[in-house]
């Protein structure tokens, strides 16, 4: 195993220093390092953070291999600057027995370019109508924690409350995805002026905020942790303070695009800036940045959702909803957040890894921890060209735009996934 | 549009203008086509004037009026908007259309002389003739011009010419009416740069 | 000149004014003994309908005739579950055939704007889900200024379902545009949000139609589909008929001069009553023929010249 001495690099901000990278681990950290078995990476003007772990992402195998695999949304999580991912279940077939996500583990094992925790469905097929066998998964090699029937919601009152007391056997988490499903049907976009003009059917913001407020007191009534996907609306935010304040255990999410991206997109009718939840409004991303600093909001996760050409290159309305997100997500923060490093690794890092429980993740490079960390080049700007993603597909809402921030490299465990901001495999 | 600069291209040949029918000149050459339409129709009988956009339009006015004047017979007037029927549409951004108006008692069975100001290539006549063959079957079709300029690119001639102007194809003919420009002249533009 | 139309929006109130001045000279083309004009000769018109309207597809087919234009009809139908052919295929297999206007029907909002990026030629929104169908708004613009004289300063109230309706927001973008005051009047379940900020400022709304038709030039009366009573927008059809339906005692309400209007096909006893639909203040023919005069002027300002 090679040992790697990275020279002059700012761990989160801090003074640059240098971090000897060895068996797996960080071996030293301290100025003027030397170890010249280590092949040595000049880090000047770059930032290490832990690597960063996704909650929330859609790989599509098994199932659709022509959109993602395990292996090319890894190694765009990787080029991301992530360690570690947890994998939506929504494939086909669904994640929701242990099989499947034991295939899935292992598949994100053999790509080897970051950890891949399948995330188990919390219904048979998604269909809301029975328990999947919760601890069939929890018990498998997967180790699967996080529960989750994304892309639907548990809309069920009763099945929503037994999800969530019966998860508590195994320190399990319910990632509901909040959509009131009677107030969205044949829903296109955000339910606003850009709707109305457009004539695409509205997405309300209360179909979101209403299931949030449901399921803070479901969670408060059977004391079950809850984690709320992918939130979009001032109103949710409302919700969760005040759930928080109140002591209920939710953790909640939110994705690059809606801090950055309104409702206005869709005003070209191209369905790469289609997704669900839909883009929201001005009013909406401020309060969705504001809860993020003060930790209303705990994390962000990217809902990297990649899909076929043939599923974007038509009409809105037959178009399929999801973007790109891995590739782009720590440029988004950094716009958003400029160089508030520990802001950025404790969203993006060390609480999404608490949340999922992937023990060596989210924790800063400090001797003895395991070396998952990425280097970060703060200066740098690029500019997004859908045919250089390493993922198997286009859809990105950030195509031809100026980002700040680049990869540099990745390692997991001590090997890097990524050098030089190439993909090392 | 940029000009070319003095630096740049050879000295540019001076445009020159002439008028060729004042005023008073326009009033006798539409006075003579009125009397000459007379004389070749038995006294304007059965016969419509129709003016084709912009200038034909209000000369075919002046022509029933001096008529009507000379010899008390109201000949009816109408406009033909020939637009739809030319053969350049396609050269150009697209034409607005302009009214066409018959008068009431349409043009089947009649002599229908068409007006316009200027006669050169022809083609407009050419496109008049197509839009009258569409709208009814006059009994006959005659010309009458102010202008004649030549350089006739169809076998088009005109009736009735108020003045014959050799002309080279650099130079341009330019006709105003009081009721389109604010004043009735004819003038010639030598070679030289657009003005 | 504009490329597409494909919003009432692409529309500013010259190019508007032109269109309908351009529609009454077309009007002359019809009570004519040869009712064609050449300007489109050797141009190709694709008639491209996803839903089935036999109405406008005709309307448009006659237009594009009575130019000149070779017309295609490519009657592409079918649900977005069996989806046949990609909408970008078929635009492919347009250009190949190398289409100057593309005429699209579609039950997706925006599937006209797509097409526009996919093909050389103007596209011309035909009707596209519940967004709009400007040339039925051009055409409506049309018979209220060749019955009542003018468009500025005309107090229209647009009553029925709104939300669901290209034809209302069509009709208030370019009414707007050209002066008129617009109304919409419907149950509030059938009034989308935001509709004045998201359309035209001036818009005002009301859920009270007996206090709007005394202050009103012109009524439109939208198609309202039974089956929204389905899905809760109202409890019945009687109960709609009821607030707002069009009978003959509403419609005395009117001042002496206004018209009544209604893009077709009726629900007659729903929206609208046999006795309206058939009084002298009904427009309902008439603009079924001002149609085919207005898209021979949208056809001829977007195909005429050299627009490219």
């Amino acid at each position: 195993m090679t040992a790697y001495l990275i020279k002059n690099v700012s761990v989160v901000g801090a003074a640059p220093t240098d971090l000897l990278i060895r068996d797996g681990v960080v071996a030293e950290t301290g100025a003027g390092l030397t170890a010249p078995d280590a092949t040595v990476v000049d880090a000047t003007g770059l930032v290490a953070l832990p690597g960063l772990v996704d909650l929330h992402t859609h790989l599509r195998e098994p199932g659709r291999e022509d959109a993602e695999t395990v292996e090319t949304g890894s190694r765009a999580a990787a080029l991301g600057g992530y360690t570690a991912v947890c994998a939506m279940a929504n494939t086909s077939p669904v994640a929701d027995t242990a099989g499947v996500v034991e295939q899935v583990w292992r598949l994100g094992r053999e790509a080897g370019l970051v950890d891949v925790q399948p995330i188990g469905a919390v219904t048979v097929g998604l269909a809301g109508e029975h328990l999947a066998e919760l601890g069939a998964m929890a018990d498998s090699a997967a180790r699967v924690r996080i529960f989750s029937d994304d892309g639907h919601c548990v809309a069920d009152p009763k099945l929503m409350r037994r999800a969530l007391e019966y998860v508590k056997a195994f320190d399990g988490i319910i990632a509901q995805h909040a959509e009131e499903p009677r107030l969205t049907e044949g829903a296109q976009m955000h339910e606003g002026e850009v709707s109305t003009r457009l004539g695409l059917t509205g997405w309300p913001a209360v179909a979101e905020e209403a299931i949030i407020a449901r399921d803070v007191l479901l969670a408060e009534h059977v004391g079950s942790r809850l984690h709320v996907c992918h939130v979009s609306t001032a109103g949710s935010v409302e919700v969760l303070r005040q759930a928080k304040a109140r002591g209920v255990r939710v953790t909640a999410e939110v994705t690059p695009h809606h801090l950055l991206l309104t409702d206005a997109r869709a005003e070209t009718y191209d369905p790469v800036f289609k997704v669900n939840p839909p883009l929201r409004t001005e009013t909406d991303i401020a309060a969705l940045r504001a809860a993020l600093a003060d930790g209303v909001i705990d994390i962000i996760a990217t809902d990297h959702a990649p899909h076929a050409v043939e599923d974007k290159e038509c009409e809105w309305a037959y178009a399929r909803p999801g973007m790109l997100g891995l590739e782009t997500a720590l440029s988004i923060a950094i716009d958003v957040f400029g160089g508030d490093w520990d802001l950025i690794a404790e969203r993006m890092s060390r609480t999404p890894a608490r949340i999922a429980g992937l023990d060596g993740h989210g924790v800063d490079p400090a001797p003895g921890v395991p070396a998952n960390l990425t280097l970060v080049d703060p200066a740098a700007r690029r500019v997004v060209e859908p045919a250089e993603l390493a993922s198997r597909s286009r859809n990105t809402p950030y195509a031809r735009m100026t980002l700040p921030g680049r990869i540099v490299a990745t390692f997991l465990r001590g090997e890097p996934t990524v050098l030089d901001g190439k993909a090392v495999k | 549009m940029a000009y070319p600069s003095a630096a740049q291209s050879p000295p540019a040949r001076q445009p020159s203008v002439k008028v060729i029918l004042a005023s008073a000149d326009v009033q006798r050459v539409v006075d003579r086509i009125a009397h000459q339409i007379l004389e070749k129709t038995q006294g304007a009988q059965q016969t419509v004037l129709l003016g084709i956009p912009t200038r034909g339009a209000p000369l075919a006015k002046r022509l029933a009026a001096r008529i009507s004047a000379f010899e008390d017979v109201a000949v009816p007037v109408g406009v033909l908007d020939i637009t739809l029927y030319r053969d350049d549409l396609r050269r150009q951004a697209t034409r607005a259309v302009g009214p066409t108006q018959l008068p009431p008692g349409g043009i089947d069975g009649k002599r229908v002389v068409l007006v316009d100001d200027v006669l050169f290539s022809g083609r407009t006549v050419r496109a008049a003739l197509d839009a009258l063959n569409d709208i009814g079957r006059p009994a006959s079709v005659q010309l009458a011009v102010l202008v004649d300029r030549g350089h006739r690119e169809l076998p088009i001639r005109a009736d009735y010419v108020g003045k014959n102007i050799p002309t080279s194809l650099a130079e341009s003919v330019k006709v105003t009416l009081a009721e389109t420009d604010g004043a009735d002249e004819v003038r010639l533009y030598g070679e030289g740069p657009a003005l | 000149m504009i490329r597409h139309l494909l919003s009432g929006a692409d529309l500013d109130a010259a190019t508007a004014t032109e269109i309908l001045d351009t529609a009454a000279e077309m009007a002359t083309v019809a009570g004519r003994e040869v009712k064609k004009l050449p300007a489109l000769r050797g141009r190709t018109v694709v008639n491209l309908f996803y839903e089935d309207s036999t109405r406008t597809r005709i309307s448009f087919e006659a237009a594009a005739k009575r130019l000149s234009a070779d017309v295609i009809n490519f009657s592409a139908k079918g649900s977005s579950v069996t989806k046949g052919e990609s909408l970008k295929d078929t635009a492919l297999t347009l250009q190949a055939m190398g289409a100057d206007a593309v005429v699209v029907r579609h039950p997706a909002s925006g599937a006209p704007h797509r097409l526009a990026d996919w093909v050389d030629g103007s596209v011309v929104n035909a009707g596209d889900g519940t967004h709009e169908h400007p040339t039925q708004a051009l055409l409506d613009a049309y018979t209220m200024r060749s019955r009542l004289g003018r468009l500025a300063g005309l107090s229209v109230a647009v009553v029925g379902d709104v939300l669901h309706s290209r034809v209302a927001r069509s009709n208030v973008l370019l009414l707007s545009t050209l002066g008129a005051k617009v109304t919409l009047v419907g149950p509030p379940t059938l009034i989308p949000v935001d509709i004045a900020a998201a359309l035209a400022p001036g818009t005002d709304v009301s859920y009270d139609l007996d206090a709007v038709l005394p202050q009103s030039d012109v009524v439109m009366m939208l198609r309202v589909q039974r089956e929204r009573m389905n899905d809760s927008y109202f409890p019945s059809a009687r109960e709609y008929a009821r607030r707002y339906g069009l009978d003959g005692s509403r419609m005395r309400r009117l001042p002496e001069h206004a018209i009544v209007m209604h893009p077709g096909p009726m629900n007659r006893g729903m929206e609208i009553t046999p006795e309206v639909a058939d009084s002298a203040r009904s427009t309902i023919v008439e603009q079924v023929a001002n149609g085919v005069s207005v898209r021979m002027a949208v056809l001829y300002l977007l195909l005429g010249g050299n627009n490219r």
